[in-house]
């Protein structure tokens, strides 16, 4: 396990993501202990381990949604430890949600567009956006990236699950991303829709790299290079996605020694 | 397989006229809208002067405040209960550094100095409690605004430095220029139809404006729209802004239409009026609140003829528009607004088939039953 960390963060000298003995409590429980991970620019991982393993609360930490209550956090060299959410994604920092956190009340494409307006200036505007709006084109592009063309202008609480997974995605996608936190994304898809998850996923410019929670191993382990186990809000392993696979204390602990 | 197919099969495939229905005005094409309109700029030929100000003025200048509670109540979910209070506040401010009765306490500034001075005081005194309520989500938000219009009426109540304690400023000064008494029924008229139509548009315009598409968005998910990039609290405060600012400039319109202001007018009871009006309307468009507003002050001016003759105390017109808000609010979420909607709805549907028609009827035929019986 060391190993491959120290791998890692020796490739990853101006690393993406680093994080340095992140710690969050609540209250007496320790739902991430001393969390250390380095993440290279463009790499793709994947996050494994049990429900209360720590993933989400390791995803809400890195975007500030809950700060750390001890370690720091690093964003493409910068110290974030202490910047709000909003000042992360920014930078270019950007996530998903295990479930779907949309704006039900708008349109797909007034969605698509708040995301598209929140990382560019121009947030308070007054004014409407005319025809040729850049943003409004930008928008209209990612709507139609993740099949939602022929919905974009019904509302939100209208679409079917798949449709809201899709854009959940492309809400993560907007402005220029340099590295996504997708928490979950193929949670309740159909197998064609997480065909079609999987591609978007590859499909992605190389220089965007991600970290993916995901329980479905066939999705997880297609579509990253390394892989990062956590149990009990610890580290548990690290490595290629083939060598998690086939390690022994991994089946016992996660695939209960029942995966093919 | 095909049940994922399916589910990107458009359900309303996008038209281009509903797209520029989206984008642009939406009462352009109706000609309801343009009904009231003519009917609005008219009035004064239609109307006597008490209806022109008792009635239309009046609907006109709280349906104002009740749309700055609107913009942040349904656009932010925010709901403001010192609306009124900003308006009061710019009110005073109007009295106090323009002209009035009380000379000792009014500066005497002219008009044109004293409402911009009103305008930017009310608005930053809406804008520092809209700081402290942001902090706050839900009741709090509520509990924060009103305890600040409480503080502020028992404030004026006992300052008489001021704002001239129970008595309040009398015979405060209107503008005249150019040779007209702009207090006088028609041009008082005209000037509250135009700011009131003013806000009215803004509100309409913003809504789909970036700031208001975002503030939208803060209203069903702020802790998403943090993970947009959008710094929340400074959207929430920045929505104070514009709202305190519409109401300020209400609050004008109102001291020129009594020509006083006392602490009566700033209670926690108008506070409540203003949520009342908003509610019954409707807050989901800002067309609302000038329904709700004209259904209470229909209400206020008529209940009580209305109630003597029914041989009831006519100081109760109270209870009746506290029943009707009952009543509104335990049939449609949406105040009158969401009511006529949903009717239209079952007009519709009423039309395509007819044993709905019949199903409607026969519900007519009982309702009318029971109010035989």
């Amino acid at each position: 396990m060391d190993s491959v960390a120290q791998r890692l963060s020796v490739v990853g000298a101006g690393a993406a993501l680093e994080l340095r003995g992140v710690t969050r409590l609540f209250g007496a429980l320790a739902a991430l202990t001393d969390i250390t991970i380095t993440v290279r620019p463009g790499e793709r991982r994947a996050v494994l381990g049990s429900n209360g393993a720590g993933k989400t609360t390791l995803f809400n930490c890195i975007t500030g949604d809950f700060p750390p209550s001890s370690g720091t956090i690093r964003f493409f060299g910068e110290d974030v430890t202490h910047f709000p959410p909003y000042e992360r994604i920014r930078r270019g920092l950007r996530r998903t949600y295990q479930i779907s956190a949309l704006f039900p009340g708008l349109t797909v494409q007034d969605n698509v567009y708040l995301a598209c307006r929140g990382v560019s200036r121009g947030r308070f505007s007054f004014l409407r956006p005319g025809q040729n709006d850049a943003l409004m084109h930008a928008a209209e592009n990612l709507v139609q990236a993740v099949h939602l063309s022929g919905v974009k202008d019904q509302r939100v609480a209208e679409l079917a699950h798949g449709q809201q997974r899709q854009l959940e995605i492309a809400l993560a996608l907007a402005g220029a991303p340099r590295f996504v936190l997708f928490d979950e994304p193929a949670a309740g898809l159909s197998p064609t829709e997480r065909a079609e998850l999987i591609e978007i996923l590859t499909s992605l410019p190389a220089h965007i790299g991600y970290i993916i929670i995901e329980h479905d191993m066939d999705v997880a382990l297609r579509v990253v290079e390394s892989v990062t186990m956590m149990h009990n809000g610890r580290i548990f392993k690290e490595g290629r996605p083939q060598e998690i696979e086939s390690d022994p204390e991994v089946q016992e602990l996660y695939l209960g020694g029942g995966h093919e | 397989m095909s049940l994922a197919h399916d589910a990107r099969v458009p359900v309303r495939p996008a038209t281009a006229v509903q797209r520029s229905r989206l984008r642009g005005w939406p009462d352009i094409d109706n000609p309801a809208a343009w009904a009231v309109a003519a009917i609005l700029l008219i009035m004064p030929l239609i109307a006597n002067g008490f209806f022109l100000i008792e009635i239309f003025a009046t609907t006109l200048i709280l349906g104002t405040m009740a749309l700055s509670l609107m913009f942040l109540a349904g656009y932010g979910g925010m709901v403001s209960l010192m609306q009124l209070t900003i308006a009061g506040f710019s009110a005073y401010m109007v009295a106090v550094f323009g002209v009035s009765g009380n000379a000792n306490i009014s500066l005497g500034w002219p008009w044109w100095l004293a409402v911009p001075m009103a305008l930017a005081l009310a608005t930053i005194f809406g804008t520092l409690g809209g700081a402290l309520a942001v902090r706050t989500e839900g009741i709090y938000t509520i509990m924060i605004t009103l305890a600040i219009g409480a503080a502020f009426y028992y404030f004026t109540n006992q300052n008489w430095a001021i704002f001239n304690g129970h008595t309040g400023i009398n015979t405060v000064a209107t503008p005249h220029f150019w040779g007209v008494n702009w207090r006088a029924d028609i041009p008082f008229y005209y000037i509250v139809l135009a700011v009131a139509a003013l806000c009215y548009f803004a509100v309409d315009y913003i809504s789909r404006a970036p700031f208001g598409l975002a503030l939208q968005g803060v209203r069903d998910n702020p802790r998403r729209m943090a993970a947009l990039g959008f710094n929340v609290n400074a959207h929430r405060v920045a929505a104070y802004v514009f709202a305190s600012f519409v109401a300020a400039l209400a609050g004008v319109l109102q001291v020129w239409n009594y020509r006083q202001i006392s602490p009566g007018s700033v209670s926690v009871g108008a506070c409540i009026d203003i949520l009342i009006i908003a509610v019954v309307g409707g807050i989901t468009r800002p067309i609302g609140p000038f329904i709700g507003a004209l259904i209470f002050v229909l209400l206020r001016t008529f209940a009580l003829d209305f109630l003597v003759k029914l041989g009831l105390d006519g100081n109760r017109f109270r209870l009746l528009i506290g029943l009707g808000f009952l009543a509104i609010v335990f049939w449609s979420s949406d105040g009158v607004i969401g009511l006529w909607q949903s009717w239209r709805r079952r007009q519709r549907s009423g039309a395509a088939s007819s044993s709905g028609r019949r199903g409607r009827e026969s519900g007519q035929g009982s309702s009318q039953g029971s109010n035989h019986g």
